[in-house]
């Protein structure tokens, strides 16, 4: 107990009521074990949070601050704001996230609409050819993206999309794992509720948006996930098919700052907590569904 | 009935199955299906970004063969798949073993040892990049703690290495979860009984939890191993988009990025690097695959 006051000290109530600490199964953590797995996990924690931190002091230092101190100073002195306007003067940095926020909400929309239509049509509409369909998409998911990276760049310069925010989408903007993904959850449906549906006179359509869909929200929320920090994430491509620095993303907007003002440590830094910050809100809003596409992901891929 | 029912739909609105696949197929066909027939056909065409190209047979896979970088690039990207591998097989296995208990406050850790997966690799590879910096943070402690600078980032071996680090470092998380839907799979009574036969901590690892979860461990290789031969943004980001010092830390996928983009991009060449990226990546698979099969026998 009196290790769990040292560790847990601002939920000091909640573990008086509770004055052992129990596994999932109800038996009792040793004391000896407890500290052993704090001391870790807090180890851990200082590797994986530690390095975002130091980045997000560096930003905050001003210019008369020494950031390369040795015994290094953790905290800035004088925290400031100013390396963010910095970084907005030398780069378009709002532009560039507005088109990392263009090219992501795209990419959610065209990706649930998309593989929801198709993982249906695959999972429950009967018609000649499914199977071939279903294999183009198997087929699809397997091919490596790096590998056909070079004839990706030249379809769009045949299509004159080369140097877009469409060029950007388009290619994953379906992602064939996607589709299969939505197929599974179509097919793990019961089949019945539909059947009276049909029954009932309601058509393919009526029946996929009144009833399929509605049921399988909670994948398409890991689609919609997904494909919404695909796309905000995304750097090989963008840096491949845009050229144009009006155009460009956050994330080749930060290799472009990094390239041109790499001795610039408090700039590049703060560009880096522009371009991480949106994507951390978002995964501490809604984890579950971060966590579940990682689960039905790696069965598939 | 199931079945009578659905032909019977199929007669009401005949064009429907297809018009909600359509959209899918379409993509799916023209930027990835139609993508690789294209490498496959342009690795034997000197195709270049403004100029259509004309078949030259195997000339470009014999060029390869003479290619200083080529064999670089191939050696660095095998040496990529040796050196993260077995970590991140072996790492997020322990990591999911220290998240697994349901002790207060772990659903904030298992959050927080996800993050990194989270954030772009641009974004990761940046922070990294200031961190390994000859004045930056890991040497300003090295130098505290009374061991001297090391040039992380000037010595082509130890770029390779840092950037093993971080990709370590971002998959850890990601295969962390991975691993821990498979624990819960594990019997707990296994480990009661093995328990009671007065096997230690260690033990019971070796003996219950790999065996129970050795198909995700095969997974987890499978899966590592072909995302790290195609490695290009740690490398790119931490040695430069030239590859580090004359370019001796070019991976294939940064050669094939290099050769083929661009105006005078050497689409043809760049495509014969990619048809080699495809098949070792396919031997990787059938390799982890084999050698599951016979441990399993």
């Amino acid at each position: 107990m009196s290790v769990l006051e040292k560790t847990r000290a601002p939920e000091k109530p909640a573990v008086a009521r509770e004055p052992r600490v129990t596994d999932e199964h109800g038996r009792r953590v040793r004391v000896g074990e407890l500290v052993l797995r704090y001391v870790l996990l807090l180890a851990v924690l200082a590797l994986t949070i530690g390095p975002f931190l130091w980045q997000l002091s560096t930003s905050l230092k001003g210019p008369t601050e020494d950031i390369y101190s040795s015994p290094p100073t953790f905290l800035p002195g004088d925290p400031t704001l100013h390396n963010y306007a910095r970084v907005a003067d030398t780069i378009p940095v709002w532009d560039y996230a507005l088109n990392s926020l263009k090219v992501a909400t795209a990419n959610v929309v065209t990706n649930c609409v998309g593989s929801a239509l198709a993982g249906y049509a695959l999972a429950r509409l009967r018609y000649r050819g499914r199977r071939v369909a279903t294999l183009a998409f198997i087929l699809a998911m397997l091919v490596p993206v790096e590998g056909i990276i070079i004839a990706q760049f030249t379809t769009m310069r045949e299509l004159g999309l080369n140097n877009t925010l469409i060029g950007v989408v388009l290619p994953g903007c379906i992602g064939a794992m996607n589709v299969l993904l939505m197929r599974n959850a179509f097919l793990n449906l019961p089949y019945e509720i539909e059947e009276a549906a049909f029954v009932d006179g309601a058509n393919a359509w009526q029946r996929f948006l009144r009833i399929a869909l509605p049921s399988v929200k909670g994948t398409l929320a890991v689609v919609a996930i997904f494909a919404f920090m695909g796309a905000w994430d995304d750097f090989l491509w963008p840096l491949i098919v845009l050229s144009d620095p009006s155009k460009f993303t956050l994330t080749i907007g930060l290799n472009y700052l990094h390239g041109t003002f790499a001795n610039d440590e408090r700039l590049v830094a703060a560009g880096t907590i522009i371009a991480v910050a949106p994507l951390i809100a978002l995964f501490a809003c809604l984890q579950r569904y971060f966590f579940r596409g990682v689960g039905e992901g790696a069965v598939k891929g | 009935m199931a079945v009578s029912g659905i032909s019977r739909v199929r007669r009401q609105l005949p064009t429907s199955p297809w018009l909600f696949a359509a959209p899918g197929l379409l993509v799916t066909g023209a930027f990835v299906l139609y993508p690789f027939v294209s490498t496959l056909v342009n690795a034997f065409t000197d195709r270049r970004t403004l100029i259509p190209g004309q078949f030259v047979g195997l000339a470009n896979f014999r060029e390869l063969l003479q290619d200083d970088m080529f064999w670089t690039g191939l050696r660095n990207s095998t040496l990529y798949v040796l050196g993260v591998v077995p970590p991140l097989v072996v790492l997020p296995l322990l990591l999911a073993l220290l998240v697994q208990k349901n002790i207060p406050g772990i659903t904030f850790f298992r959050s927080a040892f996800y993050t990194p997966v989270v954030a772009s690799i641009v974004v990761v590879g940046l922070i990294w990049v200031w961190l390994l910096d000859d004045r930056g943070l890991v040497n300003s402690l090295l130098e505290t703690v009374g061991a001297g600078r090391v040039g992380f980032l000037s010595d082509q071996w130890l770029l390779l290495l840092s950037a093993m680090a971080v990709t370590v470092w971002k998959g850890l998380g990601y295969y962390m979860i991975i691993y821990l839907a498979a624990l819960g799979n594990v019997p707990r009574e296994l480990h009661e009984a093995a328990a009671v036969d007065g096997a230690g901590a260690v033990r019971r690892f070796l003996t219950v939890t790999v065996p129970a979860v050795r198909s995700t461990m095969v997974l987890v290789g499978a899966l590592s191993s072909v995302a790290a031969f195609k490695v290009f943004s740690e490398v790119y980001l931490l040695a430069g988009p030239s590859g580090g010092p004359a370019g001796e830390d070019t991976t294939l996928v940064m050669l094939v990025q290099r050769t083929g983009t661009g105006l005078t991009g050497r689409v043809g060449y760049a495509s014969a690097i990619s048809v080699v990226v495809f098949v070792v990546t396919v031997a990787l698979m059938l390799l982890v695959l084999r050698a599951d099969r016979k441990e399993e026998s």
